[in-house]
């Protein structure tokens, strides 16, 4: 039986991150959780450790430690040639109960978030999902909270020597923001938004003296039930959300008649020079593919000007478009949290808004052509 | 053979969503609706109901008010209604939660051909752990974000969402599957359905129902068995209001593009 006792805090030791690689091939994830663990094991006093599981996956390692590991623990077998929650799950638990950790960072991708709910039951620990930001210490968090909160800070109790991981998250679609603790169990677990934490310069020297280990592990065909028959890669057409000048962004506000709404927006997008944009609620729809996601868990934009069609305005939005030049919103619900933030306003059903839009930016276009 | 459904009723986050002034959601206020992915998991049991003759239970946890969500599943097909509810199962984080739901598919019973479904993740916490945490704690197979699901007998069969793609991946039952909307699309009610289903019975289980599961332990379940707890919640800072284009759409959108011009954005 498990005799690992996870509520002896003192015990467990170390930042980890669970590096995920596809196919042989790092995510960009493993690298933006290094940099921020990095960041962590610094403040802590702790080390850094990467770990990665995979097969033949070991000329990886070095350079997950020029992004910041100390330490990298590389677990290769055929049977983690392929993702498997039983595979991966079964050496990164035995891995954990071996080894100890303080707190176990994964990135929040759908695999991610297939591993880490299974593992986090396993070990008896609290994890919390999608995290966008992570503070040990109490002061960084006190400075975060002074520019990203409301709250009346002087009122958060500065504990010396806590070394709680605090993980802030978005909550009920983005309205609300939640810092959450694990303060009873070990390690804390993480699963961190792809894309939210800034990725480190790769350091050489860092890179040549980080430690590789090849820790054992026990893991049996008949333990994985169930069978990989295909990985099929998806090539989606691009969109250059990133370098756009205009975004013209759709919400769930276009569920009347999406088809209708995307097809007035491509005219617009079109007319300005401009591409389309979805929201979170849109992409998750379906009705446009997550390469228009604008927002935390999508790309972040900065254009001249952008367009918001339907959409509420939640934080998460707001944190991947908030730096565009000029905000404009359209929504019938006059108190959408978005007109709180965009710069000009219309609170009007975008179904009898969008065609004007585009009535005007055409005008605009035959103007210049004429002249 | 049994396809046991967990769902959930949820703020509606698309509408309005009142704070209170200590940054705290105003739940009462606001509207409930059913999870739209957990209606995504029932969809796919009603379709194996029809096909196999699968009997289709609907399980949740939450107040007494979530029965009226419940009874609108059996409207759709559903065959079987548990509402787990007691004020000792409240504050569960999706740990503790998962704890719960186990238990109470224990008691409902599992057995060979059947099979567990819920939605990818809920609206409200977006967490998407309940689902591989209930299949931990009953030791099943799992396979998460299912956009097409076939069975064989006892071969299940989905293919599984990746971001740049997906997997084919197989199981055999009893096993534990979470659905994304591309699965399907939700049927509605019948109007026999909606007719009788305010007499239809809901099975409740309390606490003293599910106390003797080894999963069910005041410290392993509720606000003071969660492992995790809410240190704080807020919102973030209003930013400048911006300026709020008025009279006709047509004036509005003619001021807005004047203003672009103005500025020399377009």
């Amino acid at each position: 039986m498990n005799t690992f006792d996870n509520t002896q805090l003192d015990r467990f030791q170390g930042i980890w991150v669970f590096c995920e690689q596809r196919e042989g091939q790092l995510m960009p994830t493993a690298f933006e959780l290094l940099s921020e663990g990095r960041r962590l094991a610094d403040e802590l006093g702790t080390e850094l450790c990467g770990v990665l599981l995979g097969d033949g996956i070991t000329s990886e390692a070095s350079r997950l430690g020029g992004y910041g590991a100390d330490r990298v623990l590389v677990c290769n077998s055929p049977l983690l040639a392929h993702y498997t929650t039983d595979g991966y799950a079964s050496v990164l638990c035995q891995l954990v109960e071996q080894q100890k950790p303080e707190a176990l960072l994964l990135g929040a991708t759908s695999l991610g978030k297939d591993l880490a709910p299974r593992c986090a039951a396993r070990l008896h620990t609290g994890l919390c999902a999608d995290c966008t930001q992570l503070h040990v210490d109490t002061q960084g968090y006190i400075s975060f909270l002074q520019e990203a909160s409301t709250l009346d800070t002087s009122r958060i109790p500065i504990q010396s020597g806590d070394r709680t991981l605090k993980m802030t998250r978005p909550a009920f679609g983005g309205h609300l923001m939640a810092t959450i603790i694990c303060p009873r169990f070990r390690p804390q677990m993480a699963t961190v938004r792809p894309g939210v934490m800034k990725c480190a310069p790769f350091d050489p020297v860092r890179a040549a003296s980080c430690t590789i280990e090849f820790p054992e592990f026990s893991l049996r065909e008949q333990d994985i039930a169930v069978r990989v028959l295909n990985i099929v890669k998806q090539t989606r057409e691009a969109v250059d959300l990133t370098g756009a000048k205009v975004v013209v962004s759709l919400g769930y506000g276009i569920r009347r008649d999406p088809e209708t709404a995307i097809r007035l927006a491509n005219e617009l997008a079109a007319a300005l020079g401009g591409v389309v944009g979805a929201s979170r609620a849109a992409v998750d729809e379906g009705w446009l593919s997550s390469e228009h996601q604008v927002g935390q868990t999508g790309k972040t934009v900065r254009p001249k000007i952008y367009i918001a069609l339907g959409i509420s305005g939640a934080i998460q939005h707001r944190a991947g478009m908030q730096d565009s030049q000029v905000i404009v919103a359209v929504n019938k619900n006059p108190a959408a949290p978005i007109f709180a933030y965009a710069d000009y306003g219309i609170a009007e059903d975008l179904f009898t808004v969008l065609p004007l839009m585009v009535e005007a930016a055409k005008k605009k276009t035959t103007e210049e052509e004429l002249s | 053979m049994k396809a046991i459904v967990c769902v959930k009723q949820v703020p509606d986050t698309a509408g309005k969503v009142a704070v209170k002034p200590d940054g705290t959601m105003d739940r009462s206020s606001m509207p409930t609706i059913t999870n739209p992915d957990d209606l995504c998991a029932l969809e796919a049991a009603l379709t194996l109901k029809d096909q196999f003759g699968y009997r289709v239970i609907v399980l949740s946890m939450g107040p007494f008010s979530a029965a009226g969500m419940l009874r609108e599943m059996k409207a759709m097909g559903a065959d079987d209604a548990v509402l787990v509810s007691g004020r000792e199962f409240g504050g569960s984080d999706t740990f503790a939660t998962s704890q719960i739901l186990a238990a109470a598919i224990r008691q409902i019973g599992l057995e060979d051909r059947d099979i567990v479904l819920c939605g990818r993740q809920a609206i409200d916490g977006d967490t998407a752990q309940v689902g591989p945490q209930i299949a931990e704690k009953l030791g099943l197979p799992q396979i998460t974000y299912v956009s097409e699901l076939k069975i064989d007998g006892s071969t299940v069969t989905c293919k599984r969402e990746l971001e740049d793609g997906y997997m084919v991946l197989q199981a055999q039952t009893p096993c534990l599957l979470t659905c994304v909307k591309a699965l399907n699309t939700p049927r509605y009610m019948t109007v026999r359905g909606i007719l009788e289903c305010d007499r239809e019975p809901i099975t409740v289980m309390d606490y003293a129902c599910l106390a003797g599961d080894p999963l069910i332990d005041p410290s392993t379940i509720g606000l003071k068995g969660s492992p995790t707890n809410v240190f704080r919640s807020f919102s973030p800072p209003a930013g400048a209001p911006g300026r709020m284009l008025d009279g006709s759409p047509r004036d509005a959108v003619t001021e807005l593009f004047a203003i672009f011009r103005a500025k020399h954005l377009v």
